[in-house]
């Protein structure tokens, strides 16, 4: 059976790792490159680099450095933001990134979760969802977490599965960076909800939010950027957590 | 020199790239000299069973495999170039595969489709596979008619072909370009035979 993936976050921008919290307050925490080599010495199931750049030079940067990082790591990585049209994820894609992340255009433009995954497959399109609680409910923010949407997370969720999303890459918004533990009940909605592959982010503070997410909110992968950047500890601690705790894990 | 189909789609990229690392020749291509005159041909593969058929077929290199498999030199499919190997598949009803081995690509009845993640292998038998974890993406996996061709296994709610080989043909239906060390392991092991 599966093993529960470990997934390092690396959000980038001008050529450096940031980190900020609740979307917000960036933070310098590391060279890309040496990052990923780290993590994927360490055991990483897999890397996500979320493009936080707004420029085009930025971008550019970005991809170069994709290019790099897929010479020196083998395992799978995502590559994400910014991401509006088919030419955008073929240049991804030919960069050498195994999958895509798309948040914002797929909430503006639907269609193109279903193009994009008829064309390069479900497996390389990762749909993210940027989540806040509203109430009882969870609504949709898109452009970083600035803009509401008053779409609600679960319909929308379906709705990625169907138009073909290989993944969901959730985030709660109210968690990100607060280093209080997952989302727990959100991430189960999600996971119970669909039949695709849940990767939990925001508020991984220390090993047992990890347990827990992968325990209680059924999450199939977790993903954590500053516990890792700031070497709380390192996914190799986290693992062996894990096992001890018979969560089955990749040693 | 080693070969890798282009198609028009796939993480051709990250095939080369591991290859470059175990520092194996390799050339990414689409043209029906380069198969030919290849001493190893890689089929890697994402994307649908139809779309990849059809796309072999415009580029006029369904042909190119099929010889270059019947000369006897290595042959490495990956993926859904593992389940290309077969008569058909419940993905793309109609559309034939190249038919290499009997039997057809189903799709996986439990659990969440598509299995995303790293699954143990165990091998059933050759010299090339270790118990370890690798990478898999799929929803569909191959079910040989000729059991025999099972050369390892990996459980997803039932075990399924992780791996299949007859004679110069190796097809690994993970991809072993993503396998962190235990993929490199098997990639090397393969340039050895």
């Amino acid at each position: 059976m599966l093993a529960k993936r470990i997934i390092p976050c690396l959000d980038i921008k001008n050529g450096s790792v940031v980190k900020g919290k609740r979307f917000g307050n960036l933070k310098y925490a590391g060279n890309p490159l040496e990052l990923a080599k780290r993590y994927y010495g360490q055991g990483a199931d897999e890397l996500v680099f979320l493009d936080i750049n707004a420029s085009y030079e930025g971008r550019k940067t970005t991809l170069s450095l994709v290019e790099e990082i897929g010479k020196n790591i083998f395992i799978p990585f995502t590559v994400g933001g910014g991401i509006q049209t088919i030419k955008d994820i073929r240049k991804i894609l030919n960069a050498g990134a195994d999958k895509i992340s798309i948040n914002t255009s797929a909430i503006k433009n639907p269609a193109i979760i279903k193009k994009a995954s008829k064309q390069f497959g479900s497996q390389c399109i990762v749909v993210a969802i940027d989540a806040k609680r509203n109430g009882k409910n969870w609504e949709v923010y898109i452009e970083g977490g600035r803009k509401p949407t008053g779409i609600d997370v679960l319909q929308w969720a379906k709705q990625i599965e169907k138009l073909g999303a290989g993944e969901i890459l959730l985030t709660s918004i109210d968690k990100d960076g607060t280093k209080e533990g997952y989302d727990l009940e959100l991430t189960k909605k999600v996971s119970e909800t669909i039949n695709i592959p849940v990767i939990a982010s925001g508020g991984a503070n220390n090993l047992k939010s990890i347990l827990d997410v992968f325990r209680k909110g059924k999450a199939d992968a977790a993903l954590a950027a500053s516990i890792f950047h700031y070497k709380k500890f390192s996914i190799g601690q986290v693992k062996k957590y894990l096992l001890k705790n018979k969560i089955r894990v990749r040693k | 020199m080693i070969s890798i189909i282009d198609y028009g789609a796939g993480n051709l990229k990250s095939v080369k790239n591991a290859l470059d690392y175990l520092k194996a020749d390799c050339r990414i291509t689409d043209k029906a000299a380069d198969i030919q005159n290849a001493d190893r041909l890689i089929l890697p593969g994402d994307g649908s069973f139809g779309y990849m058929m059809e796309n072999l077929e415009k580029k006029n290199l369904i042909t190119p495999i099929k010889s270059f498999i019947r000369s006897g030199k290595p042959f490495l499919g990956i993926c859904l170039g593992l389940q290309a190997l077969f008569e058909e598949s419940e993905e793309s009803p109609g559309v034939k595969g190249l038919g290499i081995f009997r039997g057809k690509v189903v799709r996986f009845q439990k659990g969440k489709i598509p299995q995303i993640g790293w699954n143990k292998i165990i091998p059933a038998k050759g010299n090339i596979f270790r118990e370890g974890y690798v990478y898999f993406v799929n929803s569909y996996y191959a079910v040989p008619e000729d059991k025999s061709v099972i050369v390892s296994v990996a459980d997803y709610y039932g075990d399924f072909a992780s791996a299949i080989e007859c004679k110069n043909v190796l097809a690994m239906q993970f991809h072993p370009e993503r396998s962190g060390k235990c993929g490199l392991d098997i990639l090397e092991r393969w340039l050895q035979c």
